[in-house]
């Protein structure tokens, strides 16, 4: 009986086995775009699908990894590329592509391209930069009303003797986010000061999560995961989401003084098979259309100055006025070695 | 020709200037094929993306194995290797010694209950990591429930994750042996005068010695090769060589420092397998001896109690999750399970969790097929105890090459699939981006487990019932038929059950080359819990339960599939 039962289970499986290619994989008639991103990209139902109906592209997906590997894993690839274009390379791996050579350069002459411009990493105009965002720490407005404590506002604020004990920051080494707010000290606080600070912080009871989810929901007491902690690193955009059905605003709010600005970049891949159906991803990704998707589907801001943002965030999520920058070559020069001295100073 | 008494197969290694019979060259050509097939799959799948990969950190130009004197040069790298051994050693030991009290209670009495029970210990085997440290943190965090103990990212709390993984390893393996044991002499002893201490200290213990250093070096090779678990509770303080490799090529593109971690790490593995190995073929040949299942005994109740708060233990944090999918705003209620026929609000998901399980039922089906075919032809071979020598050696390497992809980063096999699968044989299609690798990663991490649930099996047939069944007339493929394949049938539910369970929970090799528009269910989970927004957080915590629930379904059919017990 059992044998049969087995027999029988393994012929079920077989019957419904995946390994017969679907039908999605021979509809194109235009040819076949590939675009390589990080695990976060996405538009939303249609627009993709209206974009293939327009130009007769098949787009199709792989999204390899996140931040830094997504970048490691292109250049590993060169001589035989994964795809025809990228999105989602960031300012702080931008020139380590640029420099190893796995881009080809395209300028977009759509009108959102001349806002894209700004923001190029370098003048090379290898990657063309789509939507931006800004990581900074947030805090939880209804813990400091209950304690009756001022929230914080400045970097020098969390060193203060008041805030001990409840700032959450995530890893540099293995978070993108916890990247981009390494930049910002060493923006703010040079490079001859920025390890100093750390060690302030780090005295003053600072806890370092391991990736965004891990502080926003176990640490941060104002995620919705119950943490303990009313300090957390995030994004600009994240308060509009902490909305409540009954609650006239948001529960949390950007320290937009502490802020280090994010670009998102995409490029045409060297050795690109569809180097043309690239470049007319690259200029779809810059039509409002997408460029309006962009923050509620990937809680970015459009780089397009004509695209409008949703109303929970032109109230609620604003952009910090002076983001603390640093220069994308002494990023590439230096990322490494900051990564590494951060690692021995505060995780130990 | 041979004597009935002599194997065939022995005479034909014995006195090879003799002609040879064509049925036994045939015989020889199948299971030549047979050793093919698998080592093939073994070599394009895993040797050649991990080598190439490897490779390149000692290739610049010209070999270059200056790397090694960099690596071992820093002070980093051999806090490194000592907290690996540290975690691999303490998570073992802490593993056995609840694991064996937890097998005598689920294998070697007999209650109502029991196959949930068994079914229910598995669960965290195969729960991915990202939930599992969701889970841990939610009770360890300063407010959490165990908060006052003040674990949180302590070493403490990573041994606590990897003996939450591992204990049922320990579990199974020596309670399908215990299950198995003559009762006898412990009665003896018993009657003799002896304790049920010294009955279970000078009798039981020396004969479950071999299944329990069995279990304990694939614990240890589990707890050494641990990533996620450590990342997320622990992160860089207690970096293993495992999460050290992930740095390294993952965020400083480092190849020469990876491969030559790389290396430490396949010896301490290969050290870990040749301590497996030399118990198993000593337990095997044990198996062999004990015929009949035990009848059931009534539970001692020290063992009773250490497994009734191990069971607790192990139920905290998924009763964490069950309790956080259930919270909705400051009440509670259903409705993050109704979301998950959704795509999450704003189109957070490009397909509703419910056609992400379907995708991963469908991966789960393919990786399935593909772990047990391969597994069991390994099993199959290896079960075979040919008298010469270099033969003999031959399968025992076999062996330990299937164990390998236990023990080699995920990292450096996803990196080194992307290397070299772009159209390897000049195949037209680009398979990185074709989805198909999915379900053949996944086989990979499978294979090894089909091996080890089948191949005990197979060793404990006696070798004379086929001798005899051949002696009858019966030919190789009707003594395979007749002879090896009830009894294999019987343990392959558990080894479908187990590669099924794995597939469905596997997220390293996925995350790597899986098709965005057809993600799988611990995709799904993480992009999920990635987002902000309380809800989605919510959907990601009922979505890992639903795939705890599934994977409990699949190990409890398993069970009763099940008529031997394997290793696992």
């Amino acid at each position: 009986m059992r044998t049969i039962l087995g027999a029988g289970l393994v012929m079920a499986l077989a019957a419904c086995s995946v390994t017969t290619p679907t039908a999605d994989e021979s509809s194109s008639d235009g040819g076949t775009v590939t675009l390589v991103t990080h695990d976060s990209f996405h538009l939303s139902d249609g627009l993709l699908a209206d974009f293939e109906q327009r130009t007769g592209l098949t787009v199709k997906q792989v999204a390899p990894g996140d931040g830094g590997a997504l970048v490691n894993q292109l250049i590993l690839t060169k001589d035989s590329p994964l795809g025809d274009v990228v999105y989602g390379i960031d300012n702080s791996f931008a020139t380590r592509a640029i420099d190893a050579g796995v881009l080809q350069p395209y300028t977009s002459e759509v009108p959102a391209a001349a806002d894209a411009a700004q923001y190029a990493p370098d003048d090379s105009g290898s990657l063309t930069a789509v939507d931006m965002g800004d990581v900074c720490l947030n805090v939880d407005t209804v813990w400091f009303a209950d304690h009756g404590l001022a929230a914080p506002t400045t970097l020098d604020d969390l060193t203060a003797p008041q805030y001990k004990d409840l700032t959450v920051v995530t890893n540099a080494a293995t978070s993108s986010p916890g990247l981009s707010f390494l930049l910002a000290t060493i923006g703010a606080k040079g490079e001859d000061g920025w390890q100093a600070y750390w060690s302030a912080l780090k005295d003053n009871g600072l806890k370092v999560a391991e990736s965004w989810s891990d502080a926003y929901y176990s640490d941060f007491s104002g995620g919705g995961g119950g943490g303990s902690r009313p300090i957390a690193l995030s994004y600009a955009s994240s308060p509009p989401e902490t909305v409540t059905d009954d609650a006239t605003g948001p529960t949390t709010a950007a320290m937009l003084d502490t802020c280090f600005r994010q670009v998102e970049y995409a490029g045409v891949l060297e050795g690109a098979q569809n180097p043309e159906g690239a470049q007319q991803l690259i200029d779809f990704l810059l039509s409002d259309e997408v460029q309006e998707d962009i923050p509620g589907s990937m809680y970015m801001y459009p780089v397009s100055s004509t695209a409008s943002l949703p109303d929970t965030w032109q109230q609620w999520a604003p952009l910090s006025d002076d983001p603390w920058t640093v220069d994308p070559a002494e990023i590439s020069a230096n990322r490494d070695d900051w990564v590494r001295t951060w690692t021995d100073l505060v995780v130990g | 020709m041979p004597g009935p008494a002599q194997p065939p197969s022995a005479e034909f290694l014995r006195r090879p200037g003799r002609p040879v019979p064509r049925r036994l060259r045939t015989r020889h050509l199948a299971w030549t094929l047979a050793a093919t097939v698998p080592l093939v799959f073994l070599g394009v799948f895993f040797a050649w993306p991990v080598l190439s990969l490897v490779g390149r950190g000692f290739w610049d130009g010209g070999p270059d194995l200056s790397g090694f004197a960099e690596v071992f040069g820093r002070p980093r790298t051999w806090r490194i290797i000592g907290l690996t051994l540290a975690q691999g050693a303490i998570g073992t030991v802490v593993s056995v010694l609840l694991g064996i009290p937890g097998a005598y209670l689920l294998y070697r009495c007999r209650f109502r209950g029991q196959g949930v029970l068994r079914a229910f210990v598995t669960i965290p085997f195969v729960l991915p990591t990202v939930v599992v440290g969701v889970a841990f943190r939610a009770l360890l965090r300063d407010n959490g429930p165990l908060g006052f103990l003040g674990l949180d990212g302590s070493f403490t709390a990573i041994i606590a994750a990897l003996v939450f993984f591992n204990y049922a390893v320990v579990v199974r393996t020596v309670g399908g042996l215990w299950s198995r044991l003559d009762p006898r002499p412990e009665q003896a002893a018993r009657s003799l005068g002896a304790g049920p201490a010294r009955a279970f200290l000078t009798v039981t213990l020396p004969a479950l010695a071999p299944a329990i250093v069995s279990a304990a070096s694939l614990v240890f090779l589990f707890c050494a090769t641990a990533f996620g678990t450590v990342l997320v509770l622990g992160g860089l303080r207690f970096g293993t060589v495992e999460t050290e490799i992930w740095i390294q090529t993952t965020q400083f593109l480092d190849l020469r420092a990876a491969a030559v971690l790389s290396v430490v790490q396949v010896v301490v593995v290969g050290a870990a397998l040749a301590v497996a190995g030399r118990a198993r073929s000593r337990r095997e040949r044990a198996l062999a001896l004990v015929e009949a299942p035990t009848a059931p005994t009534r539970p001692h109740p020290v063992p009773t109690v250490i497994t009734a708060l191990t069971l607790v233990l192990l139920a905290l944090p998924l009763i964490a999750l069950v309790t956080g999918s259930l919270r909705v705003g400051d009440g509670w209620g259903v409705d993050h399970y109704r979301a998950l026929a959704t795509t999450g609000g704003d189109s957070a998901l490009t397909v509703t969790v419910w056609e992400a399980l379907r995708n991963s039922l469908a991966v789960a089906v393919d990786a399935t097929l593909l772990a047990v075919l391969v597994g069991g032809l390994v099993a199959l071979v290896v079960s075979r105890r040919p008298r010469h020598p270099v033969l003999r050696r031959t399968v025992a390497v076999l062996d330990g090459a299937f164990m390998l992809p236990l023990g080699v980063s995920a990292v450096t096999v996803g990196f080194g699939f992307l290397l070299v699968m772009g159209h390897p044989f000049g195949i037209s299609t680009d398979l990185r981006t074709s989805g198909i690798l999915v379900p053949i990663a996944q086989a990979v991490v499978a294979v090894p487990l089909v091996v080890r649930t089948v191949l005990p099996v197979l060793r404990a047939i006696d070798p004379r019932l086929r001798e005899a069944a051949a002696t009858l007339g019966a030919g190789p493929g009707r003594v395979l038929a007749t002879i090896d394949l009830p009894v294999v049938l019987r343990s392959l539910g558990l080894a479908v059950g187990f590669a099924f369970a794995v597939s469905l929970g596997e997220f390293g090799a996925t995350s790597f080359l899986a098709r965005p528009d057809r993600p799988t269910l611990p995709v799904v989970i993480f992009r999920l819990i990635g987002l902000p927004g309380a809800d989605r957080y919510g959907m990601a915590l009922a979505a890992s339960v639903v795939l705890a629930v599934l994977t409990a379904g699949v190990m409890a059919l398993a069970e009763r599939l099940r008529g031997f017990g394997g290793e696992l």
